[in-house]
């Protein structure tokens, strides 16, 4: 299982003119989870809006699923089969828990059941509590699980997943962990943004260490979490 | 006052304020989901009207009975549904990313076409439509009689809100269009493909609209100015409700529906100024309207649509503008009465959208109702001069400008709290003011015949005297307003406009430097105004209208939005072209229409901007020189 | 000499605190860094020296007079200057408009109506550029430049007033690495010179060691550690920071959650 899905390639990326990216570089393999890590500001969720095509790409390439994808417009790159969870959550909170799932609905590709409401309430029970109530009475976690089951509505073969333990309770932090697992299991590759290393460790298998923009690291996390050297430049004070 | 007479007034109100949101309630889906303000959106409603004057009186001599008289209206709305699809393919599609002043004037491209082409289908003359079967008498309420089709059109507007609420909740073409409403990117992200959310919610929005239409067809018969009349209530009740808000509309319908109903019996000459107001009031207490929420998108960061940058004449353009005052100098030598004629409402013309270009590209205030200013320069002269006053031509020239300031102080001090589509929105809504007073107000402002024999002095009488009078004024007031805008002012209102945030920051006091730059270019519109007055001899709400206020943008627009002088150059081009064509085709309208559509698809720059693009640049990107 | 004392200020949104019982000082000429994850309260804090922000409760004092609360542009005639973000210039102007904008809105002249304004103040205007390393560039479109340009002209820009304090946020964000440590020698000399306070968040951490002379750490609106880099660095929680101790453990049970076979 080492057929990458997802890589990029010298992408380049700017807000206006404050330039964000400079050449990223990266490989994700289907079924694989990995984190892309690196401090605030570093160019992690830029990065990821780049490869769903959310912020133009200046230079560099992104090929999904075998298929250039550099410069589509989002919808078609979603319905190639890439999903995106965004780190502010950005659900659509004048809509209840289901619509929010339906806006996300697509038909499902190849021979993998689709994912229904009903299944992804089994994996995020509270969300089943709160089917028809307004996503805008939903707490931080339970919005961060609606967007990742939002998202799978979808029925992607890989999600682009930004900051998922940012500003999250513990207890909530380890349900995200056991979503992304979960999603690992179903055979759907993850390439989450990371500060938080013990998060990053415990649930993908390859890492990323980006710093101004540029790929800096790359690594099992398990050899991340040995190397006390990149740590201490890149991910800690 | 007798109780049962308020009940009445009531419930008519309620009729009207059904009426109204129905075709609001399109209004403001279309806007929620695509972020344009439909200017077409009142033709759509006259297309309904129009349809449905001649294919429900067929339909009933094939069976006369009140379903057919409806099917022939619902048939009339999706009709006009198809032409919203036809419209949002061709156009609205190409011009999502533009900034919002170029998306306003193309919908009113369409308007201006659409009128043409229903002159040429249905002709000049009012179409009466017929009564519904059925529906064609009275009922007793209180001991009175109240219109059956009244009642029935009461209760089409919760009708209307409960069907629409059942398609956005109850399935997924409406869950999508909410999603969209609040995060357009967002929904793209999930794989929602937007142009065909975006052409179903134009059929919807347009079926809206058209239905509108068609049911008034018993109340109103079908005519060519139902477009211009209908909008403007529209955009009121979208703004005030809350843009993108359908039940905010369905709250701002009710509302103005019994300000309306009332207001008629207290202030019967100023009904409309109430509806205004109110709308002034909740802009500046909530701007987002009653139910509307931030605009997420309010706060993109697009290219200042304006003057690029200044700087002084160089050799050759000294050049062209010495032969220009010269042609302007000799003109009633060479020229005949006509010509002068012409060329001397090119000159006001000039000033005017001279003016306006201080604000739109100086000041990045997009004003939609600039022909206001102009306007009340020009009854200030008329009234002057014609008036118990007997003012002296001099007196009210030299009035025309602060009446046109004080005008703009009025109204800019509200406008100037506002920002992007709103301030648009609500500078057209004045606009509208000034022309409802102009308009109703007959003893003093002559209502729409206006008032004649605003003549010039007995020393400036000749044409070519006057002429020159004008190209003295209207010179003076260009090289003067010129030299504002190479001033530290000018420099302040394009900070402003560049950046706020970093205005605000060097200690600029944003607001305020707006306030006094609306005043002052309302000033200067009002100069024109008033040269315009003595020019035509009379005074008109005409020149008060929408049509008037599209002209002055139409010649930014030509002249090129991006640089100092274009304006002058378009306001001639404009006003020549329009002088030349007009007589000759008796599709002026449908020309200027797709003229306007094709400038914004192809060069948002103008003439003007045009040219400069075909000069060698510098490689380095995003610049532009203006011509100064 | 203390230019700036903020003492106690308290921000609450809705239930969310995001700044509680906040003190610091900043001294002339000398460079506070402000750091600490995302929505620690930075922003607020420094919207509420600025003038953005109101705040519930505590007082701002710059140079001995109190500021608290007044708008922003009341703020800056008493003496801060600010840079952004992402820079704000006024991009349709050259290079030396922006600094003579700043000089006119310096001198009150902004209601000028017949005064020619780009030659008004503009030897003036030079002299700061020159003082960035951007005479050269001063006629150029500052829509020609580089980001890292931009940024200088940005400072000089917030220098046109005289400040006595300047408000950084995040000044390298956005630049080329090699052009990060320039703009922030840059800084760091100007300040030194001219004896003015700077105040500036940062995520970048080499910036922010090599540049600062003292660093603040805000965690939930809270600063949980000041001092000089040094101490800071050795602040067993300040390691944490990034990490945060929840996180952390949840995180590990989250771990060994996951060896249980599912």
């Amino acid at each position: 299982m080492t057929l990458p899905i997802l890589t990029v390639e010298a992408l380049r990326a700017s807000y206006g003119l404050a330039e964000v990216l400079f050449g990223v570089g990266l490989t994700l393999n289907r079924g694989e989870v990995v984190a892309l890590m690196g401090r605030n500001g570093a160019g992690k969720s830029t990065t990821l809006k780049a490869i769903m095509g959310l912020v133009p790409a200046s230079a560099g390439v992104v090929t999904f699923a075998d298929t250039p994808v550099t410069g589509w417009e989002p919808f078609r790159i979603a319905r190639l089969g890439l999903g995106y969870v965004p780190e502010e959550r950005r659900i659509f909170t004048d809509l209840t828990v289901y619509e929010n799932l339906e806006v996300g609905r697509r038909q499902a590709r190849g021979e993998r059941p689709a994912w229904t409401p009903e299944k992804l309430f089994s994996i995020f029970p509270n969300l089943a509590e709160m089917r028809g109530r307004r996503a805008s009475a939903m707490s931080g976690g339970e919005q961060q699980m609606l967007t990742i089951a939002r998202t799978l509505m979808g029925n992607p073969a890989a999600v682009l997943l930004d900051e998922p333990s940012e500003g999250l309770a513990p207890v909530i932090v380890e349900q995200m962990a056991e979503a992304v697992l979960r999603m690992k299991r179903e055979g759907i590759a993850v390439l989450l943004s990371e500060q938080n290393l013990y998060f990053a460790s415990t649930v993908s298998d390859r890492a990323y260490v980006i710093e101004k923009g540029a790929i800096r690291y790359e690594g099992t996390t398990a050899e991340l979490e040995e190397n006390d050297e990149i740590r201490e430049a890149y991910l800690t004070v | 006052m007798d109780p049962s007479f308020l009940v009445l007034q009531s419930l008519s109100g309620l009729a009207s304020a059904s009426s109204l949101f129905v075709i609001a309630s399109g209004l403001t889906l279309v806007f929620g989901v695509t972020r344009i303000v439909n200017f077409a959106h009142g033709s759509f409603y006259m297309l309904g009207a129009y349809l449905a004057v001649t294919l429900v009186p067929r339909l009933l001599d094939l069976s006369y009975s009140p379903w057919t008289f409806f099917l022939g209206v619902i048939l009339s709305a999706v009709l006009v549904g198809l032409v919203g699809v036809a419209i949002e393919v061709l156009l609205l599609r190409r011009i999502y990313r533009v900034p919002e002043l170029f998306q306003l004037l193309a919908t009113f491209g369409i308007v201006l076409i659409v009128q043409d082409v229903v002159l040429k289908v249905w002709g000049p003359v009012d179409i009466p439509g017929p009564r519904a079967p059925g529906l064609r008498h009275g009922v007793e309420i209180l001991g009175q009689r109240f219109p059956s089709y009244e009642l029935l059109l009461i209760g089409v507007g919760p009708l209307v809100l409960g069907l629409l609420w059942l398609v956005m909740h109850r399935t997924r073409f409406g869950v999508l269009v909410r999603a969209a409403t609040q995060d357009r990117e967002m929904v793209g992200a999930l794989g929602v493909n937007q142009a065909r959310l975006f052409t179903t919610t134009l059929f919807l929005g347009a079926f809206l609209a058209g239905l509108g239409g068609a049911l008034q067809i018993p109340r109103l018969p079908a005519n060519s100015h139902m477009d211009l009349s209908i909008i403007t209530d529209a955009f009121v009740v979208t703004v005030i409700g809350g843009m993108g808000s359908v039940t905010g509309a369905f709250l701002a319908a009710l509302v103005i529906g019994q300000l309306q109903a009332f207001g008629i019996l207290i202030f019967p000459k100023v009904t409309l100024v109430l509806v205004f107001l109110l709308m002034a009031v909740v802009l500046v207490v909530k701007p987002w309207g009653l139910l509307g929420k931030p605009d997420a998108a309010a706060s993109r960061t697009v290219a200042p649509e304006g003057i690029l940058g200044l700087r002084r004449f160089r050799p050759p353009e000294r050049i062209l503008a010495g032969l220009a005052v010269l042609l302007v100098l000799v003109v009633p030598l060479i020229a005949d009465a006509y010509k002068v004629k012409v060329a001397t409402e090119i000159l006001v013309f000039a000033l005017a959208a001279f003016s306006l270009q201080f604000l739109v590209g100086v000041g990045g205030l997009v004003s939609f109702g600039h022909a206001a200013y102009f306007g009340i320069g020009a009854y200030a002269a008329g009234l002057l001069v014609t008036g118990p006053f007997k003012a002296p031509m001099e007196l009210a020239l030299a009035l025309a400008p602060l009446a046109g300031a004080a005008g703009a102080a009025l109204f800019g001090f509200f406008i100037v709290r506002l920002s992007g589509i709103y301030l648009a929105m609500l500078t057209l809504a004045f606009a509208q003011i000034v022309y409802a007073v102009c308009f109703q107000w007959v003893e003093v402002t002559g209502g729409d015949n206006g008032v004649v024999g605003v003549w010039p002095a007995a020393w400036a009488a000749s044409r070519g005297t006057y002429y020159y009078v004008v190209a003295a004024v209207v010179l003076a007031a260009i090289v003067a307003l010129r030299r504002v805008i190479h001033a530290p002012f000018g420099y302040t209102l394009r900070a402003a406009r560049d950046s706020a945030t970093r205005a605000d920051a060097i200690g600029i006091d944003v607001r305020t430097h707006r306030w006094l730059g609306f005043t002052l270019a309302g000033a200067a519109a009002g100069l024109a105004g008033g040269l315009y007055a003595f020019s035509k001899g009379s005074i008109d709400p005409t020149m008060i209208s929408i049509p008037q206020s599209v002209d002055f943008l139409a010649m930014i627009l030509v002249g090129g939005i991006q640089t100092v002088m274009g304006p002058l150059v378009g306001a001639g081009v404009f006003h020549a072209l329009k002088d030349v064509f007009m007589p000759l085709t008796e599709f002026w309208r449908l020309a200027l229409g797709a003229t306007i559509i094709a400038m914004v698809l192809l060069f948002p720059r103008g003439i003007a901007g045009a040219t400069l693009s075909l000069r060698p640049r510098r490689p380095a990107p995003a610049s532009v020189e203006a011509s100064a | 000499m203390t230019l700036l004392v903020v003492d106690r200020l308290n921000k609450r949104y809705g239930g969310v605190s995001a700044a509680k019982e906040v003190s610091f000082t900043v001294a002339a000429g000398e460079m506070v860094a402000v750091i600490g994850p995302n929505g620690a309260g930075k922003s607020t804090t420094f919207g509420m020296v600025g003038g953005q922000v109101k705040p519930d409760s505590g007082m701002v004092t710059l140079d001995g007079e109190a500021i608290t609360g007044l708008p922003s542009r009341a703020i800056w005639r008493k003496g801060v200057g600010r840079t952004f973000q992402i820079a704000q210039t006024f991009v349709t102007m050259t290079v030396a408009e922006n600094v003579q904008m700043a000089l006119v809105s310096h001198r009150g002249r902004t209601r000028h109506l017949f005064a020619d304004a780009t030659r008004l103040y503009r030897d003036e205007a030079l002299a700061l550029l020159d003082g960035v390393g951007m005479r050269a560039d001063a006629d150029r479109p500052v829509s020609e430049l580089a980001y890292g340009d931009v940024k200088r002209v940005e400072l000089a820009v917030a220098l046109a007033s005289g400040p006595k304090l300047l408000l950084m946020d995040e000044p390298t964000a956005g630049m080329a690495p090699k052009e990060r440590v320039g703009l922030m020698r840059l800084t760091a000399r100007v300040a030194r010179e001219r004896r003015i306070g700077v105040l500036f968040t940062e995520h970048d951490i080499d910036a922010v060691f090599s540049h600062a002379d003292r660093l603040l750490v805000l965690v939930r609106g809270e600063i949980i550690a000041a001092g000089t880099p040094e101490s800071v660095r050795a602040d067993p929680r300040v390691k944490q920071v990034y990490l945060g101790e929840a996180g952390a453990r949840a995180a590990e049970r989250a771990k060994r959650l996951v060896e249980v076979p599912a």
